[in-house]
């Protein structure tokens, strides 16, 4: 563990990563105290101040209807990494679990398990959520749930291969032959294998879940207004290029910052966990 | 004109990490006279290996490797070559053979695809069909029967043994003045392992190539080498012509390294320490090393 | 090879039961959802009456067994069905659309292949060097940001301050092309008006990239990837101390072996595109299926929707088996596999 830490420290790209991330969850978590303007975050209308280019005290200008969009990314940003944790904290264990079965009992369960994968898995992931989406009430919790049933094949099929390589490796066959349960071989014997490449893929996708949900919300079918979200502002100040350019270049730089800074972190991770 | 193919003097080598230097050759030296066989004996980890990427100009390119001797080749300074003029020498004028034959052949090129571009490294220009009829000449040399088929095969189609009969042919076809050959066949069953040194020993004499033969297994060098080397831990502990060493070892790592070898008359696997302060003793050069054999 | 049509075959097998699998998921979503499809349809001020006329012309009240039986027997027919919101057959409406969508990723794609394996095959190369870094970060950038965003920054950039490329749309109104495939890089062609060829495929040229750019960044860290770990292999030790050159090393030994893992995932780059396709195509109006596609959604348009992402899903599993012959043909492995008892 300190090994890691080391390594990560000593990589300035992986420190970036970690500056940028801990910036963005600091951002989230202390919205109401660093916001200048918190009450932005709703349905406020100003229109003395609308549609105005950045300036002090509205670092990044404000919207259509005299928002400032500096405090509106950062509540994007609270929201953001909420679908975030709720996506994964779902989509993981079911998606490693399925892999694990498939992987280790091999077979018929291996069979039908990993065709539900394939379905799944051959639908482009966008436009699998936006069906979804399209079908169901565009809430944010309608939003997670989409974007969570089209994640949990990607864990069961990395899991799914490491799971079925493990199962040949001597531990595994060692404690067969002792007569271990078939809960105790996955859970405690192959799962830890496979951490390192899960934790990897979490930190990687963290950033992904924030750019697919922005990708929902930017047409439409996601987080719906007044909520900040960064997909439907950049949406929204498309039409109003290239004159009122910071209503859609500042949240879409919102967006790569974040998932920049989490694809960094997973990079370093990697490289030091040796996950593939 | 008694210049050696290969004369290395007090080689250091060392990797340079961020706790600092580990060294893994202490000096070590070594000469190869023309068309002369000879083996350097080690356990893994020893430095044979390194020995004979540095000769190839390889480990040169790692930007944390430090070397620093004397070496030289047919009287040419290796340390004083530009990388360039270091990779004008593989290929051409030396040449290796490696452990296991079936890897270190590229899965996804055929055979021919692999000869024509070592027979390019002395014919740039050389045309495929050429190519193809030169590598098939020198496959009849190594006593395959059907060439034209192995040419268009791939490596995981052929067996081991044909493997390794390829990775000859294609080591001698630029009829290189220096052979190296790491561990050859270790990888393959041991009649197939025999089987190709002879054919390997029959050819280097054929061409007076010069070999310095890479091993850990004594048994094999004894009948193939000119002169034997003996290497522990990054130094040479002895050295001496092959018959002189075989029987009169005296370095005490030699000795416990030739009572290693299990022997089929039995006595099962012989006790031998790991480690010896002994083995750390000054090394031992036979008399006759320097002269004729 | 008689190998590969038994891969070929096994391929499309699996590809049909994966198919099935998407109509059947496709259309449980569907059908489950809340809300009368019939209800939005006609609107609020239809008659009760007509909207449970409507109710039994689409079998909206038998189990969901029977209507997928129906959904099915119609597909066989080549019937989607008639999409509520354009009063025409699904399939036709898709017909329209899906070639301006299909031309926009195919270029994309091939933009990622052709951008995305050199670069990745010269970090791997130059591995640890400043070059392998600069890669790197760009690379990693370009996955960092969604298609739009890379979409409004490329127009902004280069279609409003350096106006080099239009804003907008698939080729200047002025120019008609008879539709005969759809693409119109290729209508162009057929109907030998070069200039409106060479005018379509300037209006391609930005929305191609916004699109690619995320596949591009993909594609390099991949190859990079793969390759890296190809280097440590015994063949390319071999090429090495055989004084192959490191050009022909990193274009060729070590490239085509380390090509084949990265290809599968290439293959799943792909699909993705199908779907930020969508995104690209808002910011660019582009006449693809992305407007029908969001339109159809908002309006809870049944047939429409399970059509359109049938018809994706389609292409993608299409995608797939090629990528997949594509490795069969360039993994000698494959091809000449005998198979095992």
């Amino acid at each position: 563990m300190k090994r890691i830490i080391f390594i990560l420290l000593s990589n300035p790209l992986s420190l970036l990563g970690l500056f940028l991330v801990t910036l963005v969850i600091i951002l989230a978590i202390f919205a109401d105290f660093i916001a200048p303007f918190p009450e932005h975050r709703g349905a406020v209308v100003d229109f003395v101040n609308f549609n105005k280019a950045p300036e002090w005290p509205y670092i990044m200008g404000t919207d259509l209807v005299g928002r400032d969009i500096f405090s509106r990314i950062i509540y994007a940003y609270r929201i953001s990494l909420l679908l975030g944790v709720f996506v994964l904290s779902i989509a993981v264990p079911i998606g490693v679990t399925m892999g694990l079965i498939a992987g280790y009992m091999g077979g018929k369960t291996e069979y039908i398990l990993m065709r539900i994968t394939d379905v799944f898995l051959s639908i482009p992931p966008l436009v699998l959520a936006m069906s979804i989406m399209g079908l169901l009430e565009p809430t944010l919790i309608n939003g997670m749930l989409a974007v969570t049933v089209m994640w949990w094949p990607w864990y069961t099929r990395l899991v799914y291969n490491i799971a079925r390589s493990e199962k040949e490796e001597g531990y595994v066959l060692a404690a067969e032959i002792i007569g271990a349960s078939k809960t105790h071989i996955i859970f405690r014997e192959i799962l830890p294998n496979c951490l390192p490449a899960i934790v990897t893929k979490m930190t990687l996708d963290f950033g992904f879940v924030i750019l697919i949900a922005s990708s929902l919300s930017f047409l439409g079918l996601g987080v719906q207004p007044p909520t900040p979200d960064l997909g439907s502002m950049v949406a929204g100040g498309a039409t109003y290029l290239p004159d009122s350019w910071w209503l859609t270049v500042f949240p879409g730089l919102a967006i790569l910052v974040a998932v920049f800074g989490f694809n960094l972190v997973g990079d370093a991770l990697r490289d030091v966990l040796g996950a593939d | 004109m008694n210049q050696p193919t290969l004369n290395i003097e007090n080689l250091q080598l060392g990797f340079k990490s961020h706790v600092g230097m580990s060294k893994v050759l202490h000096g070590i030296s070594l000469n190869i006279r023309k068309g002369e066989r000879v083996a350097l004996v080690g356990e893994s980890g020893s430095g044979k290996s390194v020995t004979a990427r540095i000769i190839l100009g390889l480990l040169q390119t790692l930007p944390t490797a430090r070397i620093s001797g004397v070496l030289e080749f047919e009287g040419r300074d290796l340390t004083k070559l530009s990388a360039k003029q270091r990779h004008a020498l593989r290929g051409t004028e030396m040449s290796m053979i490696f452990q296991d034959p079936t890897s270190a052949l590229n899965p996804v090129y055929t055979i021919a695809v692999q000869f024509t571009e070592v027979l390019r490294r002395r014919q740039p220009k050389l045309k495929k069909l050429l190519a193809f009829e030169q590598a098939a000449a020198a496959l009849r040399q190594v006593a395959i029967d059907e060439p034209e088929r192995v040419l268009n095969s791939y490596s995981f189609q052929l067996s081991g043994g044909m493997n390794q009969r390829v990775m000859i042919a294609m080591a001698l076809i630029n009829n290189p003045t220096l052979l190296i050959a790491d561990e050859p066949g270790t990888a393959l069953d041991v009649s197939v392992q025999a089987q190709t040194l002879d054919l390997m020993h029959k050819l280097v004499q054929e061409h007076q190539t010069s070999v310095l033969f890479i091993s850990h297994n004594l048994g094999v060098v004894r009948d193939f080498a000119d002169r034997v080397y003996v290497i522990y831990k990054g130094r040479i502990v002895e050295e001496g012509a092959t018959q002189l060493l075989f029987s009169n070892p005296q370095h005490p790592y030699t000795q416990a390294l030739m009572s290693a070898v299990p022997r089929i008359t039995g006595g099962g696997i012989p006790n031998i320490p790991d480690v010896s302060d002994r083995y750390s003793d000054p090394a031992y050069i036979h008399p006759a090393s320097g002269g004729e054999l | 090879m008689p190998t590969s049509f038994i891969i070929l075959f096994k391929r499309l097998f699996t590809s049909f039961i994966v198919l099935i699998g998407v109509s059947m998921l496709i259309f449980t979503i569907a059908r489950i959802i809340p809300g009368d499809p019939a209800r939005i349809a006609l609107g609020p001020n239809a008659t009760l009456e007509a909207v449970a006329n409507l109710r039994a012309n689409l079998h909206l009240d038998e189990s969901i067994i029977v209507q997928y039986g129906y959904f099915i027997w119609n597909l066989l027919h080549g019937d989607l069905g008639i999409s509520l919101y354009t009063n025409r057959p699904v399939l036709l409406d898709i017909g329209q659309f899906l070639p301006a969508t299909l031309e926009l990723v195919f270029v994309a794609g091939f933009i990622m292949v052709a951008i995305g394996l050199p670069l990745g095959a010269i970090a791997a190369r130059y591995r640890g060097k400043f070059i392998d870094h600069v890669i790197r970060i760009l690379s990693l950038l370009g996955v960092s940001a969604p298609s739009f965003v890379w979409a409004v920054i490329l127009m902004l950039m280069f279609a409003f301050y350096l106006p080099i490329f239009p804003i907008a749309g698939r080729i200047t109104d002025s120019y008609t092309i008879q539709a005969v495939t759809g693409f119109l890089l290729l209508d162009t062609l057929i109907a030998g008006e070069y200039r409106a060829f060479g005018d379509a495929f300037w209006h391609l040229i930005l929305p191609a990239f916004a699109l690619a750019l995320s596949g591009i960044g993909q594609a390099a860290r991949l190859t990079r990837a793969n390759m890296i770990e190809t280097y440590d292999k015994p063949y390319i030790e071999m090429a090495q101390s055989y004084g192959f050159s490191e050009k022909r090393i990193a274009s060729k030994f070590a490239f085509k072996p380390s090509l084949i893992p990265s290809m599968t995932i290439i293959g799943l780059d792909f699909a993705a595109m199908l779907g930020n396709a969508f995104l690209v195509e808002a910011v660019f109006a582009w006449p693809g299926l992305s407007r029908y596609g969001v339109a159809v959604i908002l309006r809870k348009d049944l047939n429409a929707i399970v059509g359109t992402v049938l018809v994706i899903s389609a292409t993608f599993l299409i995608v797939n088996i090629i990528v997949d012959l594509l490795i069969a043909f360039i993994n000698p492995r494959i091809r000449f596999s005998t198979r095992r008892s």
